[in-house]
């Protein structure tokens, strides 16, 4: 009931907490969509020495835990770590890196397995027909959208739900790393189980949607 | 077919082998493409037909050798053929993969990368000349072999290319197919004078269509001839054994 109301009232901590999400979230996803596809066709498509040992850096990647990324993270933002005179640790900074590192082996892997999955002579016949190597890797792409969707997909499902990268490197700080993960920790240790199902519903919802309209996509570009 | 109708050379190529994991597949010392001709490159499976057409297109680096392309291009290495030059040569394959589009897409996507404007005029024309007007909006996993087959062709020839090189592209086609390739091919070299090489082990059908042809064997070209002699007084044994059809050891 309390979680009815508070979802309806759209209380102000509440619709900051859901917009520092996106923003930490979607940063995140942006970033490594932008390395993670071009890594994954680069490793779909080459062959060369030591191409093994750097899949095998990535599918480990693909398993890491979040606290440790988070812990790792923390460690190079601390005061004392190398990377301590950015002043990140404790801001959005900080849980968006954190994130990026969750979810870039996800979106590399898996565009890496759908461009695996494209006839290799696609590559060639287009470069063939004049393609550029940039425009034969963009048309191996282009057929292996499907697969690419789903590395976003992926990603995106890594990092929403996340809870220990984001606690560990933001701290959970009001009105300023708080987000929906690391509110209803918080939530439910003070007892506050309303609050804490309103955040989760939220949380879900968001889940919900982003992914079907991934999947609207994805349905698009089979019949398109 | 008679003797090429136009001189002047579209490839000539000079101590070329190539080299994949320590086996030498192609040993040819001497190549002369004339420009305006269909050179008709003859063999049995495995003599390097095909290795030799992808080095023609630029696809990959000969290990050794240059090849002087339009009297002007010496290639060593692939990579630093230029797009302009690399784009003046296609190539048809065996076994064509088409992009899971429509076979308009398919066609229009050579035109597309190169920035054409006209793309929508030339596409259509090119797909009534190969009868595929009626599929235009077509998935291409829809098609059958036959019209596969024509579906890379078009998307060749739309681009208008100095050279087209074909590797066996009736090849387990039906007698409908294969006579509808072959004039197109022909229409191809006389009214707009493309320069032709055509891979195929059909010893009938680069007789039909070829003004010189050329046999080559475990990776060596063991005679190349105009197609009166090649076909009908070949010089070397094992050419006359080819061309009569017994096996070639």
């Amino acid at each position: 009931m309390e979680a009815g109301r508070l979802l309806v009232s759209l209380d102000p901590e509440l619709v900051r907490i859901i917009l520092l999400s996106l923003r930490v979230t979607g940063t995140a996803l942006f970033f490594s969509t932008l390395i993670g596809i071009p890594l994954g066709a680069w490793l779909g498509h080459r062959r060369f020495f030591g191409r093994r040992l750097i899949i095998a850096f990535l599918y480990t990647g693909m398993g890491l835990p979040p606290v440790v990324v988070g812990l790792v993270i923390y460690l190079l933002l601390s005061h004392s770590g190398p990377l301590g005179s950015l002043s990140w640790l404790f801001t959005p900074r900080a849980m968006i890196l954190a994130q990026i590192v969750i979810s870039l082996p996800q979106v590399a892997g898996f565009t890496m397995a759908a461009v695996m999955g494209v006839d290799p002579a696609l590559r060639q016949q287009v470069l063939a027909l004049g393609a550029t190597e940039r425009q034969a890797t963009f048309a191996v792409l282009v057929e292996a959208r499907l697969g690419v969707l789903v590395s976003i997909v992926a990603g995106f499902g890594a990092i929403i739900s996340e809870v220990g990268a984001v606690m560990l490197v933001g701290g959970n700080i009001k009105d300023s790393t708080r987000v929906l993960t690391t509110a209803i920790v918080l939530q439910t240790r003070q007892g506050n189980f309303d609050a804490a199902i309103a955040l989760g519903l939220v949380l879900i919802g968001i889940a919900f949607f982003v992914n079907l309209a991934m999947l609207k996509l994805q349905g698009g570009s089979i019949e398109s | 077919m008679s003797d090429s109708p136009i001189t002047g050379f579209a490839y000539q190529a000079d101590h070329l082998t190539k080299v994949y994991n320590s086996r030498a597949v192609l040993g040819v010392d001497s190549l002369e493409i004339r420009r305006g001709e269909i050179f008709g490159l003859v063999g049995p499976s495995g003599s390097g037909k095909s290795t030799l057409l992808r080095l023609l297109g630029f696809l990959e680096p000969p290990t050794s050798g240059e090849i002087l392309f339009g009297e002007r291009l010496r290639v060593i290495d692939s990579d630093v053929v230029p797009i302009d030059v690399r784009r003046r040569v296609t190539m048809v394959f065996q076994h064509p993969v088409l992009l899971s589009r429509t076979v308009f897409a398919n066609v229009a996507y050579g035109l597309r990368i190169r920035n054409h404007s006209d793309v929508t005029q030339r596409v259509e024309a090119v797909l009534k000349e190969v009868r595929l007007d009626h599929l235009t909006g077509a998935r291409a996993r829809t098609l059958s072999g036959g019209e596969r087959q024509r579906v890379a062709l078009a998307r060749a020839i739309v681009l208008e290319p100095d050279v087209l090189l074909l590797d066996e592209p009736t090849a387990n086609l039906d007698p409908f197919n294969v006579g509808l390739i072959e004039r197109i091919v022909t229409g191809l070299n006389q009214d707009r004078g493309m320069t032709i090489v055509l891979v195929t082990h059909n010893v009938f059908q680069a007789r039909r269509l070829a003004h010189r042809a050329g046999l080559l064997l475990d990776g060596r070209l063991i005679e190349a001839a105009n197609a009166a002699t090649f076909f009908s007084e070949p010089s070397d044994a094992r050419t006359a054994a080819f061309v009569r059809g017994d096996m070639v050891c």
